[in-house]
């Protein structure tokens, strides 16, 4: 975890488990540029950014805490969620052998992947196949990941994106910003004007009221839905029992991408997979509460490889890795592998509804992004990787873990991410100012004096009595918060003090009082 | 390796190698799936409708009730309302249901290319399940249904559920789905909440739902 990792083979030798390495370095979009708190400093200076988010989450957040409340086994639900994803990451290698059987005798082709490379090199190949130089793409958080667009387009296929927001955000050559909504940080002006300066042929005319916009962007996908013959979709569940896979979506563009062209691709992270078809009746409810606050999502398909006369004929299962098992791994980390990637734990924190997504780099934001992405591709110390900060992108307030549907306890898993993190960096200057701090406070007298040296720290301090920056090696600590002045005396100075004799006396005296007031008006009453 | 499987054996044997590597570095406990959520649940005909009802329209969908008998007429006011003249039928539709109707009826298979069903004005299909809890209909590709695309190009979806059908909630309308067939489901009209969170009906799919639901079946 400490230095990029070469692309590994993952055999073992003599019975001997290698740890599976994670995405190889500078693969895909699971790293940003920068380092979380500057990346999140220069999103905090966009007020219509922050404006955008704080009333398209809060909205979210209404809506999901009044459908989750309808149902009186929410709970319930949570824990029959989290207990099938975990079981059926316990059972992987079955349940992945199953699913691929299940899915080839129902006519479909499976395909496994060990990176993002090797994904993005079998779906090139298979559309070069199709005879195509173009497709049609679902929402999905997958091929986001791998960066399957840049690599086609590299390749000399265009990659169009359905989904309203993902259409948005590829026209105005942006980054997604949420995984449910990849257009939150837009605003409907500013998406108006990406539309009039990008869609061909689009009515000049065109105002920025929501229906209207989502109009043109009927009309201008139509044609597509109608000519491509190669669809790429994600998917959000493979069912091993029956090779079943499925899409929850709203728009119906995912129904078209599924049903209308002559070939489909999915590409789906193994982790994804459910032991049997009735386990759908638990995700079904908990997704769509969960992420958009509805009862239930427009539509959801599910498809079961190739089906005469319904749909593509031609259907391939990308089965991808990349980083998965490093994260499967990790015997505290790996429950981040059970995310539904409903986006719930985005809507209720409150440094993501600040900083919005761009500030945390990799394709999954917000908490559950903070503790996946670096599973994935790994914290590496040596160059300020932005990976590395990313476990200390959170308050560790808990919504998260209250707000997750599969009872992901990302707090938890901040922690030992801040803790491996902390392990691996060697001999930081926080490692030894730690070290140091252990020693000093090991010895009373050492203590004292380190203690009233401290006190000098008061002439750092602004007259807001805080301390804006320090000198490194606590620069580090200094940039992304105050630091209060340290007090004028210490406690031990002030318990042997007069002053401190005067205050332990008066409340002495206040005890014996209160206590004298309890006997005489009847000793049932408690002291409030 | 199974026939089906390409890629080189190479990466699915070390994908698989690698998830009993990491399973093998961390002995998972083993986990037991406690299913205390709700199943099995019956409610009586009206509760389920009104249920229903409620939620279908909620997200906007047009709810109408018939008997069986009334079935033709239901379903020719639905389309009559919203000025359909030419609509799309899957080959296995009752056409007694079409009784009522005077507009043109073209049959859907799977030699009509996606882009004829744009010329339609709407489609009547039947179902195969409902929810009520969450105002979803299930389709499951059955000859009463049609194909997949049936359904979704057309601006106007009629759907016919018959109450005894609709049951309370996911897992019991879930059980009724046959696994492995094609299946949607349904709830209310394409909406798209992508701009300010603000729903908005009809992106890609049917603009318009109309649930015509049978009570006496």
């Amino acid at each position: 975890m400490s230095r990029p990792e070469s692309r590994g083979t993952g055999s073992t030798f003599l019975g001997m488990p290698a740890r599976p390495p994670r995405v190889p370095y500078g693969d895909g979009n699971l790293r940003g540029e920068e380092a979380f708190p500057r990346a999140a400093a220069g999103e905090l200076r966009n007020e219509q950014l922050r404006r955008n988010l704080g009333r398209a989450t809060g909205t979210i957040r209404g809506k999901r805490l009044a459908v989750t409340g309808e149902l009186p086994d929410w709970e319930e639900l949570r824990d029959a969620g989290a207990a099938l994803k975990t079981d059926a990451l316990n059972r992987l290698p079955e349940l992945l052998e199953e699913l691929e059987r299940k899915v080839t005798e129902r006519g479909g082709t499976v395909h496994w992947a060990r990176d993002g490379a090797e994904a993005n090199a079998i779906v090139t190949r298979l559309v070069k196949a199709a005879g195509s130089d173009e497709v049609i793409k679902v929402k999905s958080m997958a091929t986001q990941e791998i960066g399957l667009n840049e690599h086609l387009e590299d390749a000399g296929i265009t990659p169009w994106e359905t989904d309203l927001a993902e259409l948005i955000v590829q026209l105005g050559h942006d980054r997604p910003s949420h995984i449910l909504v990849p257009a939150i940080h837009r605003n409907r002006d500013e998406i108006r004007e990406i539309f009039l300066k990008e869609i061909p042929g689009v009515d000049p005319s065109l105002d920025s009221v929501p229906a209207h916009l989502a109009a043109a962007a009927r009309a201008y996908l139509r044609e597509k839905f109608m000519t491509t013959r190669v669809a790429v979709s994600g998917a959000n569940f493979g069912i091993a029992e029956t090779g079943t896979l499925g899409v929850v979506e709203s728009e119906g563009n995912g129904r078209m991408c599924l049903t209308l062209p002559e070939t489909l691709i999915t590409v789906m992270g193994i982790e994804k997979v459910l032991p049997r078809h009735q386990d759908l009746e638990v995700f079904l409810q908990l997704l769509p509460r969960s992420s958009t606050g509805e009862r239930m999502n427009p539509y959801t398909s599910l498809w079961t490889g190739v089906t005469e006369g319904d749909g593509p004929q031609d259907f391939h299962l990308v089965l991808l890795d990349n980083g998965r098992t490093a994260a499967l791994a990790d015997a505290v980390g790996r429950q981040a592998l059970n995310c539904i990637r409903c986006s719930a734990c985005l809507n209720v924190c409150p440094v993501y509804e600040r900083v919005g997504g761009h500030a945390y780099g990799s394709t999954y934001p917000g908490p559950i992004g903070a503790v996946l992405t670096p599973q994935l591709a790994g914290m590496h110390a040596a160059d300020d990787d932005p990976n590395s900060s990313l476990p200390y992108a959170s308050t560790l307030c808990g919504a998260c873990y209250d707000a997750c549907p599969v009872k992901i306890d990302i707090p938890s898993l901040l922690v030992e991410l801040r803790h491996q993190k902390t392990e691996e960096s060697g001999r930081s200057a926080e490692r030894l100012a730690m070290r140091a701090a252990a020693a000093v406070m090991g010895r009373p007298r050492l203590w004292t004096a380190a203690q009233r040296t401290a006190r000098l720290g008061r002439a750092l301090a602004g007259r807001d009595g805080t301390i804006g920056r320090l000198p490194a090696p606590f620069s580090g600590w200094s940039d992304t918060r105050d630091t209060p002045a340290p007090p004028k005396h210490t406690f031990r100075d002030w318990f042997a003090s007069d002053e401190g004799a005067a205050a332990l006396r008066d409340a002495a005296r206040e005890g014996e009082r209160r206590r004298a007031e309890r006997r005489t008006s009847g000793d049932d009453q408690e002291d409030q | 390796m199974t026939s089906g499987t390409t890629g080189g054996s190479g990466a699915r044997d070390t994908v698989l190698g690698r998830v009993r590597d990491a399973l093998a570095l961390a002995p998972p406990r083993e986990t037991a799936v406690p299913r205390a959520y709700r199943t099995g649940r019956r409610l009586p005909d009206d509760e389920r409708l009104a249920l229903f009802t409620d939620r279908l329209t909620d997200y906007r969908a047009t709810v109408l009730t018939c008997t069986a008998d009334g079935t033709a007429a239901a379903v020719a006011r639905a389309l009559a309302d919203r000025g359909a003249r030419r609509i799309g039928v899957p080959a296995g539709l009752d056409r007694s249901w079409l009784a009522d109707w005077d507009g043109e009826v073209r049959e859907d298979s799977s030699d009509v290319p996606p882009r004829d069903l744009e010329s339609l004005d709407g489609v009547v299909t039947a179902s195969a399940a409902g929810c009520a809890e969450t105002g979803t209909v299930f389709l499951d590709a059955s000859p009463d249904q049609g194909r997949r695309a049936l359904s979704l190009v057309p601006d106007l979806h009629v759907c016919v559920v018959d109450l005894s059908a609709v049951e309370a909630g996911v897992p019991e309308a879930l059980a009724r789905v046959v696994p492995g067939r094609p299946t949607t489901l349904i709830s209310g009209p394409s909406a798209t909440s992508d701009i300010e969170l603000e729903r908005v009906e009809g992106v890609h799919g049917p603009r318009t739902l109309v649930v015509v639901v049978r009570t006496d079946m």
